[in-house]
């Protein structure tokens, strides 16, 4: 049946998290460190009000940008933590998921044949959202030795007149790399010289370990040109409750909001309710969370140096991106043998673009005890490789 | 007043103490050296006072009952309720003594072997204290949660996919 699927579709290569996810699948008592999502509950105050919400009866669509009182104090927050000012009223868009945010932004604003700048490696949904959106992608390679930020050296190289969009995704997944003020200004300058739109996707913004978050759309003369994607998933633990954003012009915005009440009408009320509670009362938890991460993230960045590895300090995420390339494995065999030899899963760097390749990412939204476990197993399989080197 | 760092360190300690001190050096960032030192200076000032774990009675088969105790006492002049609280603490059935707001002055958490150890020691021992005025025992039935443990029912089992983007 393969022949009714579109060209576009059928030729869109398979998610390298996918295969890489088939092969866990198979296999028994695996300590898995792929997982991109946090190992907390929700708060039980969000989740209290998600279950109050259905008490009441409220099961009803919202209006297609969302509850206007969650976009109100989503509008507050933003000012209060990020500087950012967008008037609730049409400058913010409440999405099933920064997923939906993201792919909204590619439909509604790229035509065929326009180019996406996209930082290498990232998160994987970029390119194929804005593939699937008639444009092409070309990828900007950041390096460990430039802590992964993105440099405009760099962009240059790869720039093309037919350039409409760039991509930001700071804190990184899955490098864990974060953009400092000074990092984001000669990017504004970039873009401004090349009259480019950017969509930043801060989904991480609340897990930085090195001060406080800087969103490019908070820089001089930013506002109007970036699309401010972000979302709920990350910060307060609510992954499966679907509610993202994406924030900007009043005129983009409203193009966007047209194909979001085309396909996807309104984010769950559900959703936006508990999203609402997380606004109001969860900072304390989101805080607590903050540290714990900040936690593991030393234990993971001590143990791969332990091992002799190279390991980049990640600032940002929950993700640690040691370079293997020591081991003389390719990033897809290390990860394919280290899950048959210790069953350990990790995802190997590849699965985020090409300058993933001599790295893994290894999650560390999980316990102390298995984090531990974890870098026991690995340090065995990286010594049995070293040796052998 | 706690700086940020030794307010996680704290934090940490309260949370497991059984970490070492190189253990939690890696997880903070702080020499091993300032956590000793930080430690014994917390321990000289009573900011730590003891290194206890949690241990969920109910569990073990051994029978242990507890009662909460609510104390009306006469305040001393001069000392208010420090002197006869002074006194209770030295208790060794007095597992938690505190001074609370509303209807009653004094709450007493009681721990003894049995109902009856509870109900001599409130008749023999607290009653007939001068300057209390009254007492009123309340048995716990069952412990749901304790020093923000849960302790009903099993562990949520999350499942979370093995590997997502």
């Amino acid at each position: 049946m393969k022949r009714y699927l579109a060209s576009h579709v059928a030729s869109l290569p398979p998610s390298g998290i996918r295969k890489f996810f088939d092969l866990v699948a198979t296999m028994k008592d695996v300590i898995s460190l792929g997982v991109g999502e946090p190992d907390f509950v929700t708060p039980w105050t969000v989740r209290e009000s998600g279950i109050f919400s259905l008490e009441q009866g409220q099961t009803m669509y919202t209006s297609n940008a969302g509850l206007l009182e969650l976009r109100e104090e989503l509008s507050h927050h933003l000012t209060c933590s990020l500087g950012l000012s967008y008037d609730p009223m049409n400058e913010i868009l409440i999405t099933a998921g920064a997923s939906e945010a993201v792919d909204l932004v590619m439909r509604a604003v790229l035509n065929p044949g326009d180019v996406v700048l996209v930082p290498d490696p990232s998160y994987v949904s970029y390119a194929p959202c804005a593939i699937l959106a008639g444009a092409s992608v070309r990828y900007v390679p950041t390096h460990a030795k430039e802590d992964f930020r993105l440099r405009v050296e760099n962009l240059n190289q790869v720039y093309t007149p037919k350039v409409k969009l760039l991509v930001l995704s700071y804190p990184n997944n899955p490098t864990g790399a974060i953009m400092h003020r000074e990092d984001l200004v000669p990017i504004a300058d970039f873009a401004a010289k090349h009259d480019l739109l950017v969509l930043a996707d801060d989904i991480y913004s609340d897990l930085t370990y090195d001060g406080r978050h800087v969103s490019f759309a908070s820089l001089p003369g930013m506002h109007d040109r970036t699309l401010f994607v972000s979302g709920f998933s990350k910060s307060y633990a609510m992954t499966g409750w679907r509610i993202g954003y994406v924030a900007g012009h009043s005129d983009l915005i409203s193009g966007l909001t047209k194909i979001h009440q085309y396909t996807m009408l309104c984010a769950p009320i559900m959703g936006q309710i508990a999203a609402l509670e997380a606004l109001r009362s969860a900072s304390e938890a989101k805080a607590d969370m903050v540290i714990a991460y900040d936690r593991r993230r030393r234990l993971m960045v001590h143990g791969f140096q332990q091992m002799g590895l190279d390991c980049f300090e990640p600032l940002g995420a929950f993700y640690v991106f040691p370079d293997i390339s020591k081991t003389n494995l390719s990033s897809e065999a290390f990860a394919e043998e280290l899950l048959k030899e210790e069953k350990v899963a990790v995802v190997p760097g590849t699965a985020f673009g090409p300058s993933g390749e001599g790295y893994i990412r290894c999650s560390y939204a999980y316990s102390t005890e298995q984090l531990q476990e974890a870098l026991i197993r690995i340090s065995h399989f990286v010594k049995r490789r070293l040796s052998k080197v | 007043m706690l700086t940020e760092e030794d307010h996680k360190l704290l934090k940490l300690i309260a949370e497991d103490c059984r970490l070492t001190p190189v253990e939690l050096s890696i997880q903070t960032g702080l020499t091993s050296e300032y956590i000793k030192n930080r430690i014994i200076d917390w321990e000289k000032e009573k900011v730590i006072v003891g290194y206890r774990p949690m241990i969920n009675w109910a569990r073990t088969g051994e029978e242990k009952v507890s009662a909460l105790i609510e104390v009306r006492v006469l305040p001393q002049r001069g000392y208010g309720f420090d002197r006869i609280a002074k006194r209770l603490q030295k208790f060794p059935e007095i597992k938690a003594l505190l001074l609370m707001s509303g209807g009653y002055d004094l709450s007493l958490l009681i721990e003894g072997k049995t109902m009856q150890d509870v109900a001599l020691f409130v008749a023999e021992k607290l009653a007939p204290l001068e300057h209390i005025q009254s007492t009123a025992t309340h048995f716990v039935l069952r412990r749901y949660k304790q020093d923000g443990v849960e302790l009903m029912g099993e562990e949520e089992t999350i499942q979370r996919l093995v590997v997502s983007p």
